[in-house]
C-alpha cells in the first residue's frame, strides 16, 4: 500500500491504495467517480476514457501511480459553474445515447480531440473516437454532436470577437 | 391482455434462457437454514414457500415466466403527490431502448401534466406491479397504452373531485398543465391540492383516450428524459452502486463448459488479507475488501476440471442438422408445385452464434438485511430474477426484492439472473453487502449467445415470376419471423430443434434475422435468375400493404432504380416485418478489390410501427439497429473450441465502430390510425440480407453465410 497524490477535477485527492491499482479502479471504488465507466479492462472499448493533462487516456490500462503530479479530468468535472462543457450540451441536443453506458467515455474522447483539434474534419472524429464502442449505434449522432461543439464554440467565439 | 402476450412469448423457442435450469444448486447449509428461521419462526417458512408456488400456479403462470394478475387500481401504477409530482411505476426496466421518455410521454399526455411533474419508477419488484420482462418489443404496444389508460382514468378522477370541490358542473371544467381549470370563474385547483398525495384506489374504467391525431407531448421528440445525468456522470448503472461495508466478489469458473471440478484447493486464496472463500456445491466464489484482491484470489485458487469433448464452431453446422425432428417428406402439394415449377432453386444459408456484448457487463449488487434479500442488477426481467432468487435461496419471493437501475444495454442478452444469484449467495457468506461485475471475457463466455443456425430453401416459380412453392426448414436459430412476408400458394416453413453446444437465447429480433437474410437473399437469387428487378419482384409477390409501403418509400428515398453504380459498387434490397413493425432497407456497398474489404457506404431504412411515440427517439432506435445489424451481417461471429470461447474479448471480436458507420437515411411513415408497436428490434431484420445483395450486386460473389465476410471478400 502506498499514498498517492492525485488532482483530479482540480482537487488535491489523497488516496492509499496498492501501487498496481488502476485509475479506473480508483476513480471509482476510491472517489465514488463512476462517469468512467468498466466495458473491458483492455483499452479497446473507450467507456474508460478520461483526460490526463488535457489528453484522453484509457483509465483501465493506466495506473493510479503513474498520474501523480498530472491534471486528471473526468466527466463529472467538465461542468463550469453550472455550465455544461459545449459536448455535453451538444450529446443532450442530438440526443446522442441510448443506453448511455458509453457516453462519458465518448465525451471524454471528443473532449480530448476538441482541445487539440478545435475544428476537426469528419476523418479525424472518426480516427480520433475509432477506441470508443457504441453498442447501441449511436456513433452518427455522436459525430453530429462532436461538429456541433466544434461550430458552436467557433461561432461563440467569432461571436466574441 | 398481458396472458396472451405471455402465451405467444412462451411459444418463440429460442428464448432458451428463460426454459432452462437454474445455475447452481446451492446447499446453503446448516448455518443458512437456522438464520432463516430466526427471522420467519419454524414451520412457517414452509406454510409461506406453498402458499407462494400454489399462488403461481392458480394465475397461470407457471413460476418462472407468470405472476400476479395486473392490478386494476390506478394507485399501483400512478400517484400524485401534494406537491403536484406525478410518480407512474412499471415493471418495464430501462436498457437504453428510451422508455422512460416514452412512458413519460404516455403519462403527460393523459394526464394534461407537464412532462417536468412525471417521474416514472421502473424494474423494482417491491415498487412497481408485476411485468414478465422487457422483451419481445412489448414496451410501446402494451405498457404505453397500459399507462394511457391509467392517466386517462386519474384524469378523470381529478375531474370529479374539481368538480365536488368547487361546485360546478364537470363538464364546465378543463384539465391542463397539471390542474383543473374552470375557466367561467377563472379558478384552478392543481392535481396536487385535488389529490392531496393520497393514493387513488378506484380501478382504471374505460376511460376514454385522446385521438392520436390530437395528441400533443406522445407524438412529438423528447429527448432523453435524464440526458443530463448521463451526459454529467451522475446516472448509476447497478457497477456504480456502493453501499456501507460492501465488498467485492468474484466467481471461480470452470475451464470450459460442462466442467465439472476435480479438486478445489483454495488456501493461497484463504490467506489473502480480507478474503472469503465461498463453496457451495458446484459454486465457488471469493469476497474481498477490493475488486483487485478479489481477483487475485480467485487467481490463486489451484483448481483441477473433469471435462467432456463438446463440438466445436468448425464442425458446428453439420451438428445442428442432427434433429430429433427431421423434415418429413414435403406434403403432395408442395411436391407437385415444386415438381411443376418453371424454375426451381435449392439453397442453404447460415447464421453463426453471436454475442449481445452489452457495454455494461452483468453485475449485481446484493444485501441480507432483516430477513430480507435485496439485489440491484442490470436485468430485462426483474420478477424473472426474483424468482430466480427465490428458488435459488428457498425463501418466498416477498421475501426478495430486486431493483434494476437503468442499465447499458441488453439486445435481449440480459433476460437471466446469474450475477445476482452469485452476489446473493457471496453476500449471504460474507454477512455484508457484496457488489459483483463480470468481467468482460465472463460475459463474453458465460452469458447466452444469439442460436446459430442452418435453413435450408427450396422454392419454386412460375415463368411469370410469382413464387409458386415455398419449403424454408430452419434448424436450431428459431421461429421467429419463419414465415414468408410473401404470398405464396404452397409453403411450408418449419424450425427443427438441435442439441447447441454453446449456451444460447433470446437476442434482438430473436431469429428473425436469420429467418429474414435467408428468404430475402433466396429471393434476390430468384428475382436475378428470373433477370426481373429485386424490388419488382418483391411487390409483384406481396400482398401486404404495410410491406409494399416501406419498400416502396426505402426505394424512393435511394433512388433505387434510377442510377448504376460506381465501379466495384452495388445496390441492395431487403425489406420484411417482425413484432408489429416494418421495415425495409436499401444499401450501397464498396468493395475494394485489392484488400477484398467491404464498407457499407449508404443505408436507406423505411420503417412503419403504426403510430409513432417520440419521432426523434424512433430514429434513434431505427439507426442504432442498422448499426448494430453491420456486425452480424458482416464480422461478428463467436470462435469456440471443445468447450472454449476463443474470442472472449473486444480485440478478437469485431463489433461495429466509428469507421464502419454509413451515410444512414431513415424515413418514419407514421401511421396515426395504427395502435403503436415497439421498435426495437424490427429494424435490424434487413440489413443483412441488403447488404447481401448489394456485394452481389458489386461483385457477382452470393454470400449465404452469416457473417458475411468476417476475414474480407475472397475474389
Amino acid at each position: 500500500m502506498r499514498i498517492l497524490e492525485l488532482q483530479v477535477n482540480g482537487t488535491r485527492r489523497r488516496v492509499e491504495v496498492d501501487g498496481e491499482r488502476s485509475l479506473l479502479s480508483v476513480l471509482r471504488d476510491e472517489l465514488d467517480l463512476t462517469g468512467a465507466k468498466y466495458g473491458c479492462g483492455e483499452g479497446q472499448c473507450g467507456a474508460c476514457t478520461v483526460l490526463v493533462d488535457g489528453r484522453a487516456a484509457r483509465s483501465c490500462l493506466t495506473q493510479a501511480a503513474s498520474v501523480e503530479g498530472k491534471q486528471v479530468t473526468t466527466v463529472e468535472g467538465l461542468e463550469r459553474n453550472g455550465a455544461l462543457h459545449p459536448l455535453q450540451e451538444a450529446f443532450l441536443a442530438v440526443d446522442a445515447m441510448q443506453c448511455g453506458y458509453c457516453t462519458a467515455g465518448m465525451i471524454m474522447s471528443g473532449v480530448g480531440l476538441l482541445k487539440k483539434t478545435p475544428n476537426p474534419t469528419e476523418a479525424e472524429i472518426l480516427r480520433a473516437m475509432e477506441g470508443n464502442i457504441c453498442r447501441c449505434g449511436t456513433y452518427p449522432r455522436i459525430v453530429a454532436a462532436i461538429r456541433q461543439a466544434a461550430n458552436g464554440d467557433k461561432a461563440a467565439k467569432g461571436g466574441a470577437q | 391482455m398481458i396472458e396472451r402476450l405471455t402465451e405467444e412469448i412462451g411459444l418463440e423457442p429460442e428464448r432458451y434462457e428463460l426454459t432452462e435450469g437454474p445455475a447452481y444448486h446451492f446447499e446453503l447449509g446448516e448455518m443458512q437454514r437456522r438464520d432463516f428461521f430466526r427471522v420467519f419462526g419454524g414451520g412457517v417458512l414452509i406454510v409461506l414457500a406453498l402458499n407462494d408456488s400454489l399462488a403461481q400456479q392458480e394465475s397461470g403462470g407457471g413460476g418462472r415466466r407468470g405472476g400476479a394478475p395486473r392490478p386494476v387500481e390506478i394507485g399501483a401504477w400512478l400517484r400524485i403527490a401534494e406537491d403536484g409530482t406525478v410518480t407512474a411505476y412499471t415493471g418495464k426496466a430501462e436498457v437504453g431502448q428510451n422508455i422512460r421518455t416514452s412512458l413519460t410521454q404516455a403519462v403527460a399526455e393523459e394526464l394534461r401534466a407537464p412532462v417536468s411533474a412525471v417521474k416514472v419508477v421502473m424494474g423494482d419488484t417491491d415498487l412497481t406491479p408485476f411485468d414478465i420482462g422487457t422483451f419481445g418489443s412489448l414496451t410501446t404496444p402494451d405498457m404505453f397504452p397500459q399507462l394511457l389508460k391509467a392517466a386517462a382514468a386519474a384524469r378523470e378522477i381529478m375531474l370529479d373531485l374539481a368538480s365536488e370541490e368547487l361546485k360546478v358542473e364537470r363538464g364546465s371544467l378543463l384539465s391542463a398543465d397539471g390542474k383543473i381549470t374552470h375557466p367561467a370563474t377563472n379558478r384552478s385547483l392543481s392535481y396536487g391540492e385535488l389529490s392531496k398525495g393520497q393514493k387513488i384506489m378506484k380501478a382504471i374504467g374505460a376511460s376514454s383516450l385522446s385521438p392520436r391525431e390530437g395528441w400533443k407531448v406522445a407524438g412529438k421528440s423528447l429527448r432523453k428524459i435524464n440526458g443530463r445525468d448521463v451526459v454529467t456522470g451522475k446516472q448509476r448503472s447497478t457497477p456504480d452502486i456502493k453501499l456501507p461495508g460492501m465488498l467485492h466478489g468474484k466467481v471461480l469458473r470452470p475451464s470450459a463448459f460442462g466442467a465439472t471440478p476435480a479438486s478445489i484447493d483454495s488456501k493461497e486464496a484463504e490467506k489473502l488479507p480480507g478474503v472469503i472463500v465461498v463453496r457451495d456445491g458446484d459454486f465457488t466464489g471469493v469476497v474481498a475488501p477490493n475488486e483487485g484482491t478479489a481477483a487475485r484470489a480467485v487467481a490463486a485458487i489451484r483448481a483441477e476440471w473433469k471435462t467432456t469433448p463438446q463440438v466445436s464452431a468448425k464442425e458446428l453446422f453439420d451438428h445442428l442438422r442432427k434433429t430429433p425432428n427431421p423434415p418429413a417428406k414435403p406434403p403432395d402439394t408442395l411436391a407437385e408445385s415444386l415438381a411443376a415449377a418453371h424454375q426451381k432453386l435449392e439453397r442453404t444459408y447460415a447464421v453463426a452464434y453471436i454475442a449481445h456484448a452489452p457495454l455494461e457487463p452483468r453485475a449485481a449488487v446484493a444485501e441480507w438485511k432483516d430477513g430480507k434479500l435485496t439485489v440491484w442488477t442490470g436485468t430485462q426481467r426483474p420478477f424473472g430474477v426474483r424468482s430466480d432468487l427465490a428458488s435459488a435461496f428457498r425463501i418466498p419471493e416477498a421475501s426478495v426484492r430486486v431493483i434494476v437501475p437503468d442499465t447499458g444495454s441488453g439486445y435481449g442478452g440480459k433476460h437471466s439472473g446469474e450475477a445476482a444469484v452469485e452476489a446473493a449467495r457471496l453476500a449471504k457468506a460474507a454477512g455484508l453487502p457484496v457488489k459483483l461485475v463480470w468481467t468482460r471475457e465472463e460475459e463474453f463466455t458465460w452469458a447466452y449467445f444469439r442460436p446459430a443456425g442452418v435453413i435450408d430453401v427450396t422454392s419454386g416459380v412460375n415463368k411469370d415470376g410469382v413464387i409458386t412453392a415455398w419449403d424454408f426448414h430452419n434448424y436450431n436459430s428459431g421461429n421467429a419471423g419463419l414465415r414468408p412476408v410473401y404470398a405464396i400458394q404452397n409453403q411450408r416453413n418449419e424450425f427443427h430443434r438441435s442439441d447447441s453446444p454453446l449456451r444460447q437465447g433470446s437476442y434482438r429480433a430473436l431469429a428473425s434475422t436469420a429467418n429474414h437474410f435467408a428468404r430475402e437473399v433466396h429471393v434476390d437469387e430468384l428475382a436475378h435468375s428470373l433477370k426481373i428487378d429485386p424490388l419488382e419482384f418483391r411487390l409483384k409477390n406481396l400482398k401486404d400493404e404495410r410491406l409494399r409501403a416501406v419498400l416502396e418509400a426505402a426505394a424512393n428515398t435511394f433512388g433505387w432504380g434510377k442510377s448504376k453504380p460506381a465501379a466495384n459498387h452495388g445496390f441492395g434490397i431487403a425489406g420484411g416485418f417482425e413484432k408489429g413493425g416494418y421495415v425495409a432497407n436499401c444499401a450501397e456497398v464498396a468493395v475494394d478489390r485489392a484488400s477484398g474489404k467491404v464498407k457499407i457506404v449508404r443505408v436507406v431504412t423505411a420503417f412503419e410501427c403504426g403510430a409513432v411515440v417520440n419521432p426523434d427517439g424512433l430514429k434513434n432506435q431505427v439507426e442504432g439497429s442498422v448499426i448494430q445489424g453491420i456486425g452480424g451481417a458482416l464480422f461478428e461471429a463467436i470462435d469456440f473450441e471443445n468447450g472454449k470461447i476463443l474470442n472472449p474479448r473486444f480485440s478478437r471480436y469485431r463489433v461495429p465502430r466509428f469507421s464502419d458507420m454509413p451515410k444512414l437515411e431513415t424515413v418514419l411513415l407514421d401511421r396515426k390510425d395504427l395502435q403503436p408497436a415497439g421498435a426495437g428490434e424490427c429494424p435490424i431484420v434487413a440489413l443483412a440480407p441488403a447488404v447481401g445483395a448489394a456485394i452481389f450486386h458489386a461483385t457477382g460473389v452470393r454470400l449465404r453465410s452469416l457473417p458475411m465476410v468476417p476475414n474480407g471478400l475472397k475474389l
